[in-house]
C-alpha cells in the first residue's frame, strides 16, 4: 500500500519559508532547467538541488515511491531518444566520435552519450525541487499564498481541499479493491492485462458513486459554513513574507538571469566540450 | 416568551417528489429548550431540520407554503450563509464535514470565509476548541482523530459563531455508543455553559434521553405526531407504532404486563421510580421458560495466536486467538481502532499476519490466495454502494461466477436460486439504482452467497438505519443463517443488534482479545464496557433495581422473549 507522497511538518528552514516563495522557487527552478543545456549550469543545479534534499530532511522513504516512478519514465525516454534519435549529439556538437557500433545505423557516439547524461541531468535537477515543494509546503499555507497573488480564492482552496480528501479516497479505492478481489475479480498480474483493465471498472463505479455522495455532503458543510459569499475570504494558516523569503525570491531571480547569461553568451543553449 | 423557532401551517414538497414531504406543520420551540425529534427514514425529521438551516429551499429546492420563523427571520430570505450566524449545524457525517486540513482550520473555516481578520481568528478558535474540549489537537489532521472527536471540531466550527440555535443531524449515527454517551454530555455542559437551544435529530431515543430532554416530537409521513415530555410518551403507544425504539427498559416493563406512568419519570432508568412495577415483572421473569440454544461444536474457524502491524511499529493485533463454531452468529466488537476490521481482513486475505494461524475446517488457509478465501469466507461491505458495480442485479449477483469460468447455464441456475432465498427474484431484470437501500443491501449480500461461502463476515449491516429498517435487514441475515446453515461474523457497533441477533461477543480491545462470552454477559459488566467502549444494557440496570438476579438470565429472557414474539401483533414494526 504505497501512499502518494505528502506534506509532513518538520522544523527546517525550508518548511519556515512561505508556500508561495517555494512555489516561486520552484517555477523559476523548472523554467531554467528547461531553458539550458549547459552542462556547467546542470551540474551547479543538481548540487543546489540534492543540497536542498538534505536540508529539508526529506526522508528517502517518503519518496521512493514516486522516484522509482519517474526513473521508469526516465529509462524509457533516454531509451527513446537514442532510438529515434541516435546521430542526435552529433548534430548539436558538430562532432562524431565512435565508440562502437551496435547495429545497422545505431553506433555509439561520445556526442551522443554526453547529449543524454544532459538529459538525464535535467531530470536529477528537478527531481528533488519537485520533491522537496510538495513534502514542505502545507497546502492550506500554500493556497492562502496563491489567493495573496491574485489567483481567486475559489480556485485556490480547491488545491487545498483534493490533498485533504485524496487519503480518504485513496483509503476507500483500496478497501473496494479488496472486497472485489474477494469476489473473485484478479487484480494481481496473474491476469491479462485487457481483463485487468475491465475489472478495474468494478472498482471505479462503485468508488465513483461513493466519491459523488461525499461530494454532495463536502458541499452542502461548506455552504452551511459560508464558503463563496463573500469576495474575499481571510487564512487562518496564512503567513507574510519574511525576510528570508525575499532573500530566496532575489537569490532564484539572480541565479536565472545569471544562468541564462552562462548559458547563452555564445548564442548557444548547449555546452559543447568536443570541439575546444 | 416568544419561540426562537415557529412553523406555522408549513408545508414542503420536494420539487422532484408528488407528496408533500411536510405537511401542515405547526410547531413552537422556545429559547434554551432541548429539543429531540424522532422518526423513522422518510417521516421528514431531516426535511423539517433542512427548513431551519435554510438548506430548504435554498439548496434543495421546492414548493413551500405557510411561514417559518427562526430567530425572527425568515430562512427563505436570510439564505444558508445568513442563517448559519443563528444556527449552527453539525451534520451526520464526520469525515464529510471535515473540511480544513487540520483541527484548528476546520473550526476557523466559518469565520475564513466571512473574512475574519487573522488575529481575531486565531482567538476565536483557540475559544471555540476549548469549549468542545480540542485544545491538545488543534494541529492534528483528520486522519488522526476518532470519529467523536471529529464531531467535536465539527460542533466547535459552527460554536465560534455566536449560534443561538445549534442544529445536530442524527449525531450518534457514526459512533461507537460510549462516544455517543459523551457526545450527548458534551451538548448538556453547553447548554450549561452558553445560552443556546439545541435540537437534535434522532432516532436513537434511548441513547438521547441519557441526558434530560425538554420535549419530543415525533414525526410520521410528513406530519408531527406527537409533541410531548419524554416520560409522557414513554407511557403511550406512539413511539411503537411510528417506528421508533423505546428505551429495552420501557419495553421490558412492558412485555411484562405493567402500565407505566408519567409521574414515575420513566426518561432516564436511574430515576425512574419501578417499585410499583417490581412485582409483577418478577412474575413475569420467573414465569418464563429459560431456553437454551442447541450449539454446534463443529469447529469451523479457528483463529490462533494472530498478530499483525502496519509498518512494524504499531501493533494492531496481538496474540489473538478464538474459535467459531458452525452456524454461530458471532459480534465482533470494540471501539474504533481497536483492531476489528484488520482481523476481519487477515481472515478474508487481504493481509498477511506477522504471526500466528488461521485454520478453516480444520485447514490452514495461508496458502489461499485472496479470491480463492473468497469462495469460502465472503465479505460483504458496510455500504452496498461500495460493492454494487453491475447495472443489472442478476449481472451483479452473478459476477462472482462469471468470473471464476462457472458455465453460464450454472451461474443462472444459481443466481435464480440465490434471488429467491433473497426475496430478489421478481426484481432480477431490474436495474440496481431503482432498489431501495435495503434491497441493495440483499443484492450485496446476495453477491456473496451466491458463491456458497462458509462463513459470512460483514462490516456493520445496519449502519445508519432506522429501526424498520434494521429489523428488515437483521431478520433477514437471521433467516439466511436458519436456512443456509451459515456461520456470521458481524463487526458492529450496535449493542442491541449484539444483544438481539448474536450468540457470541468477542470483544477487542487494543489490539488483544479482552473477551469472548454472551452478549448479555459482556453488556452487563461495567469494566468491559467501559474498556471496549460499550454501554451497559439498561436491561441491566432495570434487573438490578428491581432485584432481578442474576441480571444476565433476565437479559437472556427478555431476548428470547423478544425474539420469540417478533412480528406478532404488531409489537414490532
Amino acid at each position: 500500500m504505497s501512499k502518494m507522497i505528502s506534506y509532513e511538518l518538520k522544523d527546517t528552514p525550508i518548511h519556515k519559508l512561505t508556500g508561495f516563495t517555494k512555489l516561486f522557487f520552484f517555477l523559476i527552478w523548472c523554467i531554467t532547467s528547461a531553458l539550458t543545456f549547459d552542462t556547467r549550469v546542470l551540474a551547479v543545479m543538481l548540487l543546489i538541488g540534492v543540497t536542498i534534499f538534505i536540508i529539508s530532511k526529506t526522508k528517502w522513504k517518503q519518496v521512493s515511491g514516486v522516484f522509482k516512478a519517474v526513473m521508469f519514465f526516465m529509462v524509457v525516454n533516454l531509451t527513446c531518444i537514442f532510438l529515434f534519435a541516435p546521430e542526435q549529439g552529433c548534430l548539436i556538437y558538430d562532432s562524431r566520435t565512435v565508440l562502437f557500433h551496435i547495429a545497422g545505423r545505431y553506433y555509439v557516439t561520445a556526442e551522443q552519450l554526453f547529449y543524454e547524461m544532459n538529459v538525464m541531468m535535467k531530470y536529477f535537477t528537478v527531481i528533488p525541487s519537485v520533491f522537496v515543494f510538495i513534502v514542505t509546503t502545507d497546502p492550506s499555507e500554500f493556497a492562502s499564498s496563491l489567493n495573496g497573488v491574485g489567483v481567486p480564492y475559489t480556485i485556490s482552496y480547491a488545491v487545498a481541499i483534493s490533498l485533504r480528501y485524496i487519503p480518504d479516497i485513496q483509503d476507500e479505492f483500496h478497501k473496494i479493491k479488496n472486497a472485489q478481489e474477494a469476489r473473485g475479480i484478479e487484480m494481481s498480474r496473474k491476469a491479462s492485462v485487457l481483463s485487468r483493465i475491465k475489472s478495474t471498472a468494478s472498482i471505479i463505479f462503485p468508488l465513483l458513486f461513493i466519491s459523488m455522495d461525499r461530494i454532495n455532503v463536502v458541499s452542502n458543510a461548506m455552504e452551511l459554513r459560508g464558503f463563496g459569499k463573500k469576495k474575499q475570504r481571510t487564512w487562518y494558516r496564512k503567513r507574510a513574507l519574511s525576510k528570508a523569503d525575499y532573500s530566496v525570491i532575489a537569490l532564484s531571480l539572480f541565479f536565472c538571469i545569471a544562468s541564462m547569461i552562462i548559458t547563452y553568451h555564445d548564442g548557444n543553449r548547449f555546452y559543447n566540450p568536443f570541439i575546444g | 416568551m416568544e419561540p426562537i423557532i415557529s412553523f406555522r401551517d408549513y408545508s414542503f414538497r420536494y420539487r422532484s417528489q408528488k407528496e408533500p414531504t411536510l405537511k401542515n406543520i405547526n410547531l413552537d420551540i422556545y429559547p434554551g429548550e432541548k429539543i429531540l425529534i424522532a422518526g423513522q427514514s422518510g417521516s421528514g425529521k431531516s426535511t423539517l431540520a433542512h427548513c431551519m438551516n435554510a438548506l430548504i429551499p435554498c439548496s434543495f429546492a421546492g414548493d413551500v407554503s405557510g411561514t417559518l420563523k427562526v430567530a425572527g427571520a425568515d430562512p427563505a430570505a436570510e439564505g444558508v450563509f445568513g442563517m448559519s450566524k443563528t444556527v449552527g449545524t453539525v451534520l451526520q457525517d464526520t469525515d464529510g464535514q471535515f473540511i480544513g486540513l487540520t483541527v484548528a482550520e476546520d473550526i476557523a473555516f466559518a469565520l475564513e470565509n466571512d473574512a475574519v481578520p487573522q488575529d481575531e481568528l486565531i482567538k476565536k478558535v483557540q475559544a471555540a476548541a476549548q469549549t468542545v474540549e480540542m485544545t491538545e489537537y488543534l494541529d492534528k489532521s483528520p486522519a488522526e482523530l476518532s470519529g467523536g472527536q471529529k464531531q467535536r471540531v465539527s460542533l466547535g466550527g459552527v460554536m465560534v459563531d455566536d449560534v443561538k440555535i445549534l442544529l445536530f443531524d442524527e449525531p450518534l449515527a457514526n459512533l461507537d455508543p460510549a462516544t455517543g454517551k459523551n457526545t450527548i454530555s458534551l451538548m448538556e455542559g453547553i447548554m450549561h455553559k452558553k445560552d443556546v437551544t439545541v435540537v437534535i435529530i434522532e432516532h436513537r431515543l434511548e441513547d438521547v434521553l441519557y441526558e434530560h430532554v425538554d420535549r419530543v416530537i415525533v414525526m410520521g409521513e410528513g406530519e408531527i405526531v406527537a409533541d410531548m415530555k419524554p416520560d409522557d410518551l414513554l407511557c403511550s403507544d406512539i413511539l411503537i407504532k411510528h417506528g421508533i425504539r423505546e428505551p429495552l427498559y420501557v419495553t421490558a416493563l412492558k412485555h411484562a404486563g405493567c402500565t407505566i406512568r408519567p409521574e414515575d419519570r420513566p426518561d432516564h432508568i436511574d430515576h425512574f421510580n419501578t417499585e410499583p412495577y417490581k412485582e409483577k415483572l418478577k412474575e413475569w421473569f420467573s414465569a418464563m421458560p429459560r431456553k437454551e440454544r442447541v450449539k454446534s461444536t463443529e469447529e469451523v474457524l479457528k483463529v490462533k495466536n494472530l498478530t499483525f502491524s502496519y509498518d512494524d511499529t504499531r501493533t494492531v493485533l496481538k496474540d489473538v486467538s478464538f474459535t467459531v463454531n458452525k452456524g454461530e452468529v458471532i459480534a465482533l466488537v470494540g471501539k474504533n481502532g481497536a483492531g476489528k476490521s484488520t482481523l476481519a481482513s487477515l481472515i478474508c486475505g487481504f493481509y498477511k499476519p506477522d504471526a500466528g494461524d488461521i485454520y478453516l475446517n480444520g485447514s490452514d488457509i495461508s496458502v489461499l490466495s485472496i479470491a480463492e478465501r473468497g469462495e469460502r469466507i465472503g465479505y460483504v461491505m458496510q455500504s452496498p454502494n461500495q460493492m454494487i458495480s453491475k447495472p443489472m442485479i442478476s449481472e451483479e449477483v452473478g459476477l462472482g461466477l462469471t468470473v471464476r469460468n462457472v458455465p453460464e447455464e450454472e451461474v443462472t441456475e444459481r443466481v435464480n436460486d440465490t434471488l429467491r432465498i433473497c426475496g430478489l427474484y421478481p426484481y432480477r431484470n431490474w436495474p440496481v439504482g431503482a432498489l431501495s437501500f435495503g434491497q441493495k443491501k440483499r443484492v450485496s449480500i446476495a453477491s456473496i452467497l451466491v458463491m456458497k461461502p462458509d462463513i459470512l463476515i460483514m462490516d456493520e449491516p445496519t449502519a445508519g438505519q432506522d429501526y424498520a429498517h434494521y429489523t428488515e435487514i437483521m431478520e433477514f441475515i437471521k433467516d439466511l443463517r436458519d436456512r443456509m446453515d451459515l456461520t456470521i461474523i458481524m463487526i458492529t457497533h450496535d449493542m442491541h443488534l449484539m444483544l438481539e441477533y448474536t450468540d457470541r461477543a468477542l470483544v477487542l480491545c487494543d489490539g488483544q482479545l479482552l473477551t469472548d462470552s454472551t452478549p448479555a454477559e459482556v453488556l452487563s459488566d461495567d469494566k468491559i464496557s467501559e474498556r471496549a467502549y460499550l454501554k451497559k444494557t439498561s436491561l441491566y440496570d432495570l434487573s438490578v433495581k428491581c432485584d432481578i438476579y442474576p441480571p444476565t438470565d433476565f437479559i437472556d429472557r427478555f431476548i428470547s422473549y423478544e425474539r420469540s414474539h417478533r412480528g406478532e401483533g404488531g409489537a414490532h414494526v
